[in-house]
């Protein structure tokens, strides 16, 4: 066994048992702390398939700003979660079952998998040993992929703006500035003269 | 035993059905739901840089990037709708979400 196997299995062992922690921990807190527990040995096992930009990227978006826009949302909403925790038991039976039976068949469909070697011939953009991961990525991103590219960023600004307009909201007993009303005041109408008579007041 | 293909996907088997598994565990709690979808998300990203490494083709990566794009998105407009949600209803819990039941 070489260092590379062993480092698969301890990465895939580590991501299996925090996956295992998500969906069985207690506290959503610590779920989502394994979660990115998860995807930090996901990355490790795509540095160890060559995919180097991929791994940065799920470690930057992921762990950056899924997880932490997660843990964000769980701080936030001050939810009594042992209540919602009731019905776990319930459907243990049910859940062990349905994914028993999904594993079964996924390792069935996937454990004898061999690559027919006529297939290794027709890729549609295959690896060049010459130039990195990145760069190679980038090559065909930018080319080939361009419009796929530009629909992904759309679908970003759309998942953006959906969030910011679903959130957003005006209270009315919050008092904002308006600048063209700033700017409409003259002297007449917001300052006052008047004669005060000696021992009055007003 | 030498890690192969195989491998690879045995071990994303076994993440998506721990991320299925968790969809049917807690009903209840919607944050561990999506987090399972994210699961399941990160299961399919094992499969197509395996597949993309082990054929020699790049594009598996490409989609793989794409997979996680659309994944981004879907947490955030999906916590987004859990915020407001909480907001007017004041709990989280799934049963509860019958608004627009007629």
């Amino acid at each position: 066994m070489t260092s590379g196997d062993a480092f698969f299995y301890l990465f895939s062992a580590v991501a299996v048992a925090s996956g295992f922690m998500v969906i069985s921990s207690r506290n959503p807190v610590h779920s989502v702390l394994f979660l990115i527990l998860a995807f930090v040995n996901a990355a490790g096992l795509f540095i160890l398939l060559g995919a180097e930009f991929l791994a940065m990227i799920l470690i930057v978006v992921y762990v950056g700003a899924v997880a932490v826009l997660f843990l964000f949302v769980v701080m936030m909403l001050d939810v009594d979660f042992n209540e919602l925790k009731h019905g776990f038991l319930q459907y243990l039976p049910l859940g062990a079952v349905v994914g028993g039976i999904v594993l079964l068949e996924l390792i069935v469909v996937v454990g004898g998998w061999t690559i027919a070697p006529a297939e290794l011939r027709v890729s549609a953009a295959p690896v060049s040993s010459s130039v990195s991961n990145t760069m190679a990525l980038g090559e065909i991103l930018y080319t080939q992929y361009l419009y796929f590219f530009q629909i992904a960023g759309l679908v970003l600004l759309t998942a953006m703006i959906g969030s910011i307009v679903l959130t957003l909201r005006h209270k009315v007993s919050i008092r904002r500035q308006s600048i063209s009303e700033q700017n409409r005041r003259n002297p007449h109408e917001s300052v006052q003269l008047q004669k005060v008579p000696s021992r009055m007041g007003l | 035993m030498t890690v192969g293909l195989t491998q690879y996907l045995i071990v994303a088997a076994i993440l998506f059905t721990l991320g299925v598994a968790g969809i049917i565990l807690n009903r209840k709690n919607i944050i561990i739901i999506l987090m399972s979808v994210e699961l399941i998300l990160l299961a399919v990203n094992v499969n197509l840089v395996a597949f993309s490494a082990f054929l020699g083709d790049l594009t598996g990566q490409v989609f793989g990037l794409f997979v996680l794009t659309v994944a981004a998105a879907e947490s955030a407009i999906g916590l987004a709708i859990l915020v407001v949600y909480y907001r007017n209803r004041g709990s989280i819990a799934v049963e509860d979400i019958n608004m627009m039941k007629g």
